[in-house]
């Protein structure tokens, strides 16, 4: 299978980037590990006229620290992630998620920023992500914006970022104390991908009652969402394995009636896994805040 | 249009115009004849397309070439030195890691790869290590030995 | 060097090669001029083709031809069925569809360009106008009145009126007796789901035409490339003595690559007509499409018997799904391959099986690993296991009472056919000391306190194997001998080269053969080359497919040896002077008794033989001798095999803890090799199992048609497999080989499936249709639950 022919573009600033992006609005695509667009480029369901190969811009890729935050450039690869030692210490979290996406090549290609801009409805890092509630970056010629990750995902494979909008860097901003975070995944025995993923970020406070909780389902709908009625559950309780099954139980209700149908689980299966997961995700996540 | 790209591929430097399209894994067999890395799949899912790109394994199918400019690539091909097999090579015929070897060299590098990460993993690491590789003959079974094989040579570089 | 002989490890020859990135398979063949060749596919599972307009293609640049089915019609000609059972229907297969579609991926053009990547774009831009019509996928549905025809026409007129391909059936004793007279009968519908093979190397076809000589040559990734030749020259007129056929490495076949197909017509015809060589390579998803698929029956069985647990008959009605053509085996596999296996390892006497072929607007459906066997099998054991849990006997118990004792030298069953040689019992025992069944079963019973679920399943299979008897073949349909052949050159200097009919796909042929030769002339390996899968080097052969290869090729090997060891004898003897019977031949020597030292080795003596100074009177020159052996019977391996499942309750996710294999393949060249092809087998039939699973969408679309949404199973899916063998030699060959390259396959989806059922038994669970995915045990687990919450409110 071969993709269609088209421009390659490298330019060695994010600036540039922009700039080819909107150039040729439209028509151009960013490359980054390529995992996510080379695939569709040979089904040709994406045939882009030019790619702009983001993987030579300076200061896209790394982890850095920036004491309350880290900031994790959009193209570090997954395999940059999962053996970083900052963010194993910092975010295990985000180390675990990555060592469970797809399988050693393609982590070594893939990129976060990718994961995060593709916005496919079963990506792993998107919901991680959104657990953690991270903050984005966005750059364009004009300037940058950032963009809260709850405001990201917007639809299937749909993102708030702009045309000409390069991501830039993804920032996680430090977790409160006793605060401990789960990623559990159900796989496509196929495609690795999550049948349902959940994502819990959980705060005991001093009195063993939860203060914050994040919870984030991907694979389930169209996109990745936060359980917010799952979390209202938990806040103020102590994290009993009742109030844990019962908080996970509404883990779909803000998906509602569109949980994904297909050949690998249907609607309702989906709706089950994701209170599975969750109260997996939930029960590891509180055990590790203490 | 044409791209003017140079890649060391094997230690040896090679440098070709080629269109933005080609594929790396058809760079290495249709342009320099290096036929030891296979295409099982479209989809990035079988890993018999696996090299090594600046010591990382990759499916260099879901690579353009242009992406491999000026990086340094490693196939089944370069692995022996001095006549002798690599240490994942002699372990994959030690233990009938492979029958009908269509897989192989993108198991081994696959394993090369692992093993560099990971010198002496357990069988539970090997099999998650090795999943982005399909291997319909062996079961696996003897692929696992192999690894393991390999990783208590002593020999791994 | 190395001394060989019959039951060792021997490290494989063939892996240097391909550890090394040296192998040869057919997307590896270069030649200068070489244009390459892409197919436009229908999309339709089923269509008339209105238009085909080629223009836009024919201007690509780059393009160097553009053919439509019409264009080549007589050439192309249309592909038969190799195997004919009564009244079969053969409508035409037009290797490039002419007038309709009839399944998504039917062939309706062909792009010829100069590089893969240009013929790719042009065959996008071939414009085909369809007409569509409704597509029928089940096999059931497709034969009742109101559904939509493939091959119109009178069934005199190349139709298959109701989709009907045959009828066939097999009956042994008399099963309506034994029912009414049987305490309990259990019925159960089964399916048996579609596969899809997914060999590592997709197909590819290269072919080289000479004009002036009239010589086209073919590399294909073949199983058979005798019978290919054979096939070709009869479908489209090239003259057989004017084609070579070569099956370079292969990348794995498992049934998939044994037939002849559309493409190797085509690439063959097109690289004629143009007059430069041409070459096609299957993509992934073209594979899951153009590739044959496996399995596919519904099946109403019933098995009935008393309730001390004997078993007294076994009775079924299968729908096979046989795909929109005919496959060149198709009618073969869910028949005799099916049919005469539902006996099992038992004493049932009493036997009736009706098989209903029908077309489908599918791929076409014909052998994948164990062929029909499988399908057998798991109906059998899964039915041991209903029937076991109906008269409240242990399943192990009920297999025991009901296994055939043990013999050594044929044994009649009811379906008529003939067992070789058999001690399933032992096999049994063997694996029930190796799995501990009793420590199990206090392990189960704890577990579930804890509400976990464990399992135990088995499967105490038989295979039909060494595909041969070519007379009872062909007296059930084959259109062809099942014979192997050998030709076994010694040169000068003592080396020996084989030329073998089978044509291995990583079997390791090169070091097994190498054994055989060793074992029986003293030579070392080394000194052996083993030639196979080129029609211009060997005398014809039959190909590797049914675990048929040493069982028949490795004899008819041995017996070329005999002839080289014994033409030799005499030669040494004479240049002795000696009687031939006083030399014996030991360790690569012919010593004379009692006389250690008068002796010759085998290389002088075949110096002497092409010398040629000092033969016996009467005697040709050379050392050289070819046999073709034909035995009396199959083969009829057996054994037993065990997996331990544990699921999970919240998501109904099945994991393989433990899998037990104990095999008796008769006598073993390569203990080593065996284990590897059981291993292999076996993963393929938990794969089936548990995940594997061709879905298409009511009007034919391939649901599952990529790698990313059919499971082909990881490393991550498997325990290390336990392996062992009990050895009852087979009678019928001089190997007393039986066949080891589909144990596994065959075995272990019943095995397991059990194994699930047990875990679920507590709850009243008694079948779970393969693949035993999450979501259908969650489901099964979530209906059993509420039958219970339902039984006890009444």
């Amino acid at each position: 299978m071969v993709t269609s022919d088209f421009e390659y573009l490298a330019p060695s600033t994010v600036a540039e980037a922009s700039r080819l992006l909107s150039k040729y609005r439209g028509e151009a695509k960013l490359l980054a590990g390529g995992h996510s667009l080379i695939p569709l480029m040979k089904l040709r369901l994406a045939e882009p006229k030019y790619l702009i190969d983001i993987s030579q811009v300076k200061g896209l890729s790394g982890i850095k620290d920036e004491r309350s935050a880290i900031a994790i450039g959009a193209a570090t690869t997954y395999a940059e992630i999962e053996s970083s030692a900052l963010i194993r210490r910092r975010f295990p979290i985000l180390a675990e998620a990555a060592g469970q996406i797809a399988d050693l090549q393609v982590r070594n290609r893939g990129t976060i920023g990718g994961s995060l801009a593709h916005a496919d409805p079963a990506g792993d890092m998107p919901a991680v992500v959104l657990a953690l509630g991270a903050e984005l970056v966005a750059l364009t010629a004009r300037g940058t914006r950032t963009i809260s990750v709850d405001r990201l995902n917007v639809d299937l494979l749909t993102t708030s970022l702009r045309p000409s909008e390069v991501l830039t860097t993804i920032r996680i901003p430090n977790l409160p104390a006793r605060t401990g975070a789960a990623y559990k995944k159900f796989e496509n025995k196929a495609s690795h991908y999550a049948v349902v993923g959940v994502a819990a970020v959980v705060t005991m406070g001093a009195g063993g009652v939860c203060t914050g909780a994040r919870i984030a389902v991907t694979g389930a709908g169209p996109k990745p969402v936060r359980a917010k009625r799952t979390e209202r559950i938990l806040i103020g309780k102590e994290l009993t394995p009742s109030v844990i099954r019962r908080a996970a139980s509404r883990a779909g209700a803000e998906i509602g009636d569109r949980f994904n149908d297909d050949i690998h689980a249907s609607s309702e299966y989906r709706a089950h896994l994701t209170a599975v997961m969750a109260e997996r995700a939930i029960t590891e996540a509180a055990a590790r805040a203490k | 249009m044409s791209y003017l790209v140079t890649v060391r591929v094997n230690g040896v430097e090679h440098t070709a115009h080629i269109e933005a399209r080609l594929l790396l894994v058809n760079f290495l067999r249709d342009v320099l004849d290096l036929t030891g890395t296979h295409v099982g799949c479209d989809t990035s899912s079988c890993g018999a397309c696996t090299v090594l790109v600046n010591g990382q394994a990759v499916k260099s199918c879901t690579v353009f070439a242009v992406q491999a400019n000026g990086a340094d690539v490693t196939t089944v091909e370069g692995l022996a030195k001095d006549g002798k097999f690599h240490p994942v090579q002699q372990a994959f015929w030690d233990e009938h890691g492979l029958q009908c070897g269509f897989c192989t060299p993108g198991m081994i590098m696959t394993t090369v790869a692992l093993l560099k990460k990971n010198p002496s993993p357990t069988e539970s690491e090997i099999r998650s290590g090795i999943r982005g590789t399909l291997c319909r003959c062996t079961g696996y079974n003897n692929i696992v030995k192999a690894v393991q094989a390999a990783a208590a040579s002593g020999r791994m570089p | 060097m190395t001394m060989v002989g019959i039951n060792e490890s021997v490290k494989r020859r063939e892996d240097p090669r391909l550890i090394s990135g040296q192998g040869k398979y057919v997307d590896d063949i270069r030649l200068p001029g070489l244009l390459h060749l892409s197919l436009v596919r229908s999309p339709h599972a089923h269509a008339r083709i209105k238009r085909i307009d080629v223009s836009r293609a024919a201007k690509h640049p780059g393009v160097v031809a553009v053919f439509t089915g019409a264009d080549l019609q007589e050439q192309l000609g249309s592909l038969p069925a190799g195997w004919v059972v009564p009244d079969l229907k053969q409508p035409k297969h037009p290797p490039l569809a002419v007038d309709k579609v009839r399944y998504v991926g039917d062939a309706v053009a062909a792009v010829v360009a100069d590089d893969p990547y240009i013929a790719a774009d042009a065959a996008r831009l071939v414009r085909v106008t369809y007409e569509a019509l409704p597509g029928i996928v089940d096999a059931e549905k497709a034969t009742k009145r109101g559904a939509p025809i493939l091959h119109e026409g009178k069934a005199d007129q190349g139709g298959a009126p109701n989709n009907v391909a045959f009828d066939w059936e097999v009956n042994g004793g008399d099963y309506a007796a034994a029912r009414k007279k049987a305490e309990v009968v259990v019925k159960e519908r089964i399916i048996n789901q579609r596969l899809i093979p997914n060999a590592m190397e997709p197909r590819g076809v290269v072919a080289q035409y000479e004009p002036a000589s009239g010589q086209l040559t073919m590399w294909t990734s073949t199983q058979i490339p005798h019978l290919l030749r054979l096939l070709f020259a009869l479908v489209t007129g090239h003259p057989e003595h004017k084609l070579r056929v070569i099956a370079p490495d292969d990348g794995g076949a498992f049934g998939s690559k044994l037939y002849i197909y559309a493409e190797e017509v085509i690439t063959g015809i097109i690289a004629k007509h143009i007059g430069r060589p041409v070459k096609w390579i299957e993509g992934r998803q073209e594979n899951y499409l153009a590739t044959t698929h496996g399995r596919d029956h519904i099946t109403d069985v019933e098995i009935c018997g008393d309730k001390d647990g004997t078993i007294t008959g076994i009775s079924c009605s299968v729908h096979a799904n046989l795909g929109a053509y005919l496959s060149t085996f198709a009618p073969l596999i869910p028949t005799i391959l099916f049919g005469i296996m539902l006996v099992g390892v038992y004493k049932l006497s009493n036997i009736q099986c009706k098989v209903r072929g029908a077309f489908t607007n599918t791929t076409p459906v014909d052998a994948y690993r164990g062929a029909g066997r499988p399908e057998a099998t798991y109906l059998v054991e899964r039915m041991v296991d209903r029937f076991a849990d109906a008269v409240g006997r242990d399943p192990v118990f009920v297999r025991r009472k009901n296994m055939i004792p043990a013999f050594k030298n044929g044994r009649e069953v009811a379906t008529g056919v003939k067992y070789d040689s058999g001690d399933y019992k032992k096999a049994l025992a063997m694996a029930l000391d190796m799995v501990d069944y009793r420590q199990f079963k206090a392990e189960q019973r704890a577990a579930r306190k804890e509400g976990r679920l464990l399992g135990i399943g088995f499967s105490t299979y038989i295979e039909i194997c060494g595909m041969a008897p070519s007379a009872v073949a062909a007296s059930l349909g084959a259109g062809a001998g099942l014979w192997e052949s050998s030709l076994v050159r010694v040169h000068p200097t003592g080396k020996v080269t084989v030329f073998t009919g089978t044509s291995p796909h990583g079997q390791g042929h090169y070091t097994s053969m190498s054994q055989i030769v060793s074992s029986q002339l003293g030579i070392p390996m080394e000194d052996v080359e083993v030639v196979h899968g080129d029609t211009s080097a060997q005398q014809f052969g039959t190909g590797t497919f049914g675990s048929r290869s040493v069982v028949v090729g490795g004899s008819a090997l041995y017996m070329s040896l005999q002839k080289v060891k014994n033409k030799a004898r005499k030669i040494a003897a004479h240049q002795m002077g000696v009687p031939e019977k006083q030399v014996e031949f030991a360790s690569g020597r012919f010593v004379v008794e009692d006389v250690p030292d008068k002796s010759m080795s085998f290389p002088d003596v075949a110096l002497q033989a092409y010398h040629a100074k000092n033969l016996p009177r009467g005697m040709e020159p050379g050392l050289e001798a070819v046999s073709f052996f034909d035995p009396e019977n199959f083969t009829w391996p057996f054994g037993c095999h065990v997996a331990i499942v544990e699921i999970d309750p919240a998501t109904g996710e099945v994991k393989l803890k433990r899998y037990v294999a104990v095999d008796d393949v008769g006598k073993v060249i390569n203990p080593m090799i065996v284990d590897g092809m059981v291993h292999g087998g076996v993963a393929q039939g938990v794969g089936q199992a548990l995940v594997e699973q061709a879905v298409y969408s009511p009007d034919g679309q391939l649901l599952s048609g990529s790698m990313m949404d059919y499971a082909v199973p990881t490393a991550e899916m498997f325990p290390v497999f336990e392996t062992a063998r009990t050895e009852t030699p087979s009678p019928t060959n001089p190997l007393g080989v039986k066949g080891a390259g589909e144990t596994g396959t065959i075995a272990a989806s019943p095995a397991v499936i059990n194994a699930v059922v047990d875990a679920l038994s507590h709850l009243g669970v008694t079948h779970v249709d393969m693949p035993a995915t999450s979501e259908k045990i969650w489901r099964t687990i979530q209906d059993a639950k509420s039958r219970r919450r339902n039984g006890r409110k009444r």
